[in-house]
């Protein structure tokens, strides 16, 4: 699903990660870790297509085929959950988005708050609703930065779920926090 | 068919935000008729009616660059631009959709401003209207372009105006000329402006939202 080979990223002089080697396939769940600033979050954005590698090979699925949750939720914050979702139901091409949101929205537990506006939402809130918007489309191949920031207890437990039940997809989860995950993940990727 | 959905569904998410927010439209109205009535004090009495123009056309840019500053707010605080083109929707499209949507404030701004030009100066003519339609169109569609390039980069409420004013000069020309009745080849100019600029920025686009 998605190979990188002898992968780096610099901004200018400065060196974020080299020589990353990394594949991932249907059915394994990739563990970025490394402490703060090791660049967990670049390779990721560099794994979506969202920054261009400086050197090495990446080879991906199509856009359509990712999806990406990273540190902010993507959300427009003057539109409700299905508002956002039927947006990015729209440009995903997904069949019945409208059906598909309202079970996303039951499942993690916001179809009570479906016609309120993003901007009341918490923070924990708004990253249940960014995990619809990821999961929507059903991509084959997800990536996932810090998932659980901002989570509380039912809202990590929702996700543990859903992350067992993505079992058959290809997951790259980076967090500085790998014990939540480590039972479900095939492979560990450090980043110094 | 799926491309004009895709547009008319980031079209209407624009409008529907400035319709909640409402941040933009009013900013918008009040400058054009701020900088209206300041012009109409500050012009001696006996202008002549080309530079009553001139300033009317001034006003028009300025108030342009003001949505135009607005208009990438909530894809750049939201970080939205790199949701949005993770998705199949061709990039294009997200360009296309934020033009209609600033050409539709820009709109709303000229139904209050042309009347408000012609209670402060002179009447104005359907030479003036057509012009300012033209004019509309060019100045969204390199000025969505220039947002963009501001949004992704650094300094960008001084970006925007260094990339998008030398741009809009050839708006003003041809704005000012078509409005002063110097003939329809000034129309023609616009009509050729938009054409190619927009054309220029449709394909241009992509680039601009490219991964760097």
């Amino acid at each position: 699903m998605l190979t990188a080979h002898d992968l780096s990223k610099r901004f200018g002089v400065k060196r974020v990660f080299e020589r990353v080697e990394l594949e991932v396939a249907r059915g394994e769940l990739v563990l970025v870790t490394g402490p703060n600033g090791s660049g967990k979050t670049t390779l990721l954005r560099v794994l979506a297509g969202l920054a261009a590698p400086t050197g090495g090979e990446l080879v991906r699925p199509r856009r359509g085929e990712i999806g990406f949750l990273g540190h902010e939720p993507h959300l427009y914050r003057e539109l409700t959950p299905l508002e956002n979702l039927a947006l990015f139901g729209r440009l995903y091409r997904v069949p019945e988005h409208r059906e598909r949101s309202g079970m996303l929205l039951e499942r993690f537990g916001l179809w009570h708050v479906r016609h309120e506006r993003v901007s009341t939402f918490s923070r924990g809130m708004q990253q249940r609703l960014a995990l619809c918007r990821v999961l929507l489309h059903d991509p084959g191949l997800l990536l996932l930065d810090e998932p659980f920031n901002a989570l509380d207890a039912d809202g990590a437990a929702l996700l543990d779920r859903t992350l067992a039940e993505l079992a058959d997809r290809a997951l790259v989860l980076a967090t500085h926090d790998p014990r939540r995950v480590e039972s479900l993940a095939t492979r560990r990727l450090a980043l110094a | 068919m799926t491309y004009a959905a895709d547009v008319a569904a980031l079209a209407r998410k624009d409008l529907l935000l400035e319709l909640r927010a409402k941040e933009t439209l009013p900013a918008m109205l009040l400058f054009v008729v701020a900088a209206l009535t300041v012009f109409h004090f500050a012009l001696p009495r006996g202008t002549g009616h080309v530079a009553a123009l001139g300033l009317l056309w001034i006003a028009l840019v300025f108030t342009a660059l003001l949505g135009l500053t607005r208009a990438f707010v909530p894809e750049r605080e939201q970080g939205l631009i790199d949701a949005l083109v993770l998705t199949p929707a061709d990039r294009s499209a997200i360009w296309l959709a934020k033009t209609l949507a600033v050409l539709a404030f820009l709109a709303v701004a000229e139904v209050v401003a042309l009347p408000a030009f012609a209670a402060f100066f002179s009447a104005v003519d359907g030479r003036t209207v057509a012009a300012v339609a033209l004019a509309d169109v060019g100045i969204c569609a390199v000025g969505t372009l220039t947002g963009a390039m501001a949004v992704t980069g650094r300094a960008r409420e001084l970006l925007l105006p260094l990339l998008f004013l030398p741009l809009a000069i050839p708006v003003v020309v041809g704005g000012v000329g078509a409005s002063a009745g110097a003939g329809g080849r000034y129309l023609g100019f616009l009509v050729l402006y938009d054409a190619i600029f927009g054309l220029l920025a449709w394909a241009s686009f992509e680039y601009v939202v490219a991964e760097t």
